[in-house]
């Protein structure tokens, strides 16, 4: 007997196609699995332990997701809730779904799975030799990290679903735990458990029509089969084996809580013009460890931006930003007392090499530069103050001394932006656990209509 | 004397990506047999360390024929979304390998 497993997108928040998803739930899933972020979009949902996509967006995908749970008659299961999969992110994908079953009147049961990590337990197993650096990695210092998440597998998936869940929300877990966690706890192929599940968790972007969304996976004995459901999106042998490359730095091996995947020996063969069959994928048991993410405070940002257009000044901007830089520091010190250790003013040219700064090898003549000023300091306030005195120069400081002093175009007014916090990625670790569950908390709640 | 081809000039695509925060990860789609072949032989890795400014034994690379695909991984030269990162999902490295002239 196989295992359906229906995939409404690679992550809430980014849509999906209503009609494919409806036939989706006409083709009677086992259970509907949506990814709900990762670190794909930096440090600052990790950091602040909030979510990065809009309330309002993930309040109306929810909605249409619950309601096809409640049409399916399946468990419905979020991974990596609330971006980061934070505590603080999963009790607001908990608050949206009560909110949702109130206005739906549906009874549920929920189970949440906590990953946040006290500070305590990680200096615990560090001291206690079960933490292991990944390359390239920070020293670990769980203190005064301001979040610390663990990526759950499939065995807290499994607990949850054992527990009755109609809907669960997970904290932070890999990609694929929770799409090969139902079809592993039925006995389908590991291998094939965990290849599938990588290749749909970004949902249709395994399909020639990547942002239709839905995809079905239907795992057994010997392999799983794929199925964009969108009627212009097409699974092709080509479309599926290349998304084992993406994001992933090695295309060949998936390191999983528990051991890793190695597709080398998959095969991949078209069943049509629609779906893909994989047979062969391996999955190769290994101690139990889990990754770790942590994100502290780097600092706090203000910046300033100023665009050139004078041709002169366009050609010499480098220049100019040397020139400026030389005047700013001694003048920061002599005002504020600052010397240039205690805080970074790092001012970059858009049009010239913005994207790559130093590893640029290209020269253009653009039409304007934006000078792009990111100041980052001990304090917003200090970082405020030094954006506010540096203005006026960004504003006006010439290239020369016996010219008329310029005046550079300020898209908005204040030219000045407090951006709060600046948080940075402090873990790429695994903790080895005896018991997977001995890093997370189950938790279940009842609703009534 | 012509100049050789820009891997942009020869193969569908060229994408790069973060792979977790530490690590950025480029495909180069090559399409054909032929195109594949040029790759393979007229791209060094060590040349590829150079343009991203990495050591090259962290360089990591695949030739995958089957897909007419190769693959570079490289550790991030500056950690995603540290104050000195400039691209925060690390697609835009890209661009420098789709402009290398091949050998």
């Amino acid at each position: 007997m196989a295992t359906r497993v229906l995939v409404p997108s690679g992550v809430l928040g980014l849509g999906f196609d209503a009609d494919a998803l409806a036939r989706g739930v006409d083709m009677a899933p086992d259970i509907i699995c949506i990814d709900g972020g990762s670190t794909d979009s930096g440090p600052f949902s990790l950091g602040a332990g909030v979510s990065k996509y809009s309330r309002a967006a993930t309040r109306a995908e929810w909605r249409v997701l619950m309601q096809a749970r409640a049409r399916a008659g399946v468990p419905l299961v979020i991974g990596t809730a609330g971006t980061s999969g934070t505590d603080s992110t999963v009790d607001w994908m908990y608050d949206i779904t009560t909110e949702l079953a109130a206005e739906l009147g549906q009874s549920l049961r929920i189970a949440r799975i906590y990953s946040s990590q006290p500070q305590d337990r990680i200096a615990a197993a560090l001291r206690a030799g079960a933490i292991t650096p990944l390359t390239p990695a920070p020293e670990c210092d769980p203190e005064g990290l301001a979040n610390i998440v663990a990526l759950a597998g499939a065995e807290h998936i499994q607990a949850a679903l054992e527990g009755g869940a109609d809907i669960v929300i997970a904290g932070r877990t890999t990609d694929t735990a929770t799409i090969a966690a139902l079809p592993l706890m039925r006995g389908e192929a590991a291998g094939a458990c965990w290849h599938g599940a990588k290749i749909a968790e970004c949902g249709a972007l395994c399909s020639t029509h990547p942002t239709s969304g839905v995809i079905m996976v239907d795992f057994d004995r010997d392999g799983f089969t794929v199925e964009a459901l969108h009627p212009d999106a097409r699974c092709t042998p080509h479309s599926v084996s290349a998304h084992m490359l993406y994001e992933n730095s090695d295309p060949f091996r998936l390191y999983e809580p528990g051991g890793y995947l190695d597709v080398t020996a998959a095969r991949y063969a078209a069943l049509d013009d629609r779906r893909v069959r994989v047979e062969g994928s391996e999955w190769v048991p290994g101690p139990y460890t889990v990754k770790l993410e942590g994100a502290r405070i780097a600092g706090f940002q203000t910046t300033i931006m100023a665009i050139l257009r004078n041709a002169h000044y366009v050609a010499n901007a480098q220049a100019w930003v040397d020139r400026l830089n030389g005047f700013l520091a001694p003048e920061i010190e002599r005002r504020m007392g600052l010397t240039p250790d205690a805080y970074s003013l790092d001012f970059r040219l858009i049009g010239v090499n913005g994207a790559l700064g130093p590893i640029e090898n290209r020269k253009g003549d653009p039409v304007e530069v934006g000078v792009l000023g990111i100041i980052t300091a001990a304090t917003q306030a200090e970082a405020s103050e030094i954006g506010k005195l540096i203005n006026p120069f960004v504003l006006h400081y010439p290239l020369t001394d016996d010219e008329e002093l310029p005046t550079f175009a300020f898209p908005y007014s204040p030219a000045t932006t407090d951006r709060g916090a600046l948080y940075e990625f402090a873990l790429n670790h695994v903790m080895a656990l005896d018991d997977p569950m001995s890093a997370f908390r189950l938790q279940f709640d009842e609703v009534t209509a | 004397m012509t100049r050789n081809p820009t891997l942009g000039q020869i193969v569908t695509k060229v994408r790069s990506k973060n792979a977790g925060p530490f690590w950025v990860t480029i495909d180069i789609f090559c399409g054909t047999e032929d195109a594949f072949t040029r790759v393979t032989e007229g791209l060094a890795t060590d040349r590829v360390a150079r343009l991203f400014a990495v050591e090259p034994q962290l360089l990591k690379r695949f030739d995958i024929a089957d897909l007419r695909v190769v693959k570079f991984s490289l550790p991030r030269p500056v950690i995603q979304g540290a104050a000195a990162d400039r691209d925060m999902h690390g697609a835009q490295y890209a661009a420098l390998l789709e402009e290398l002239a091949l050998d």
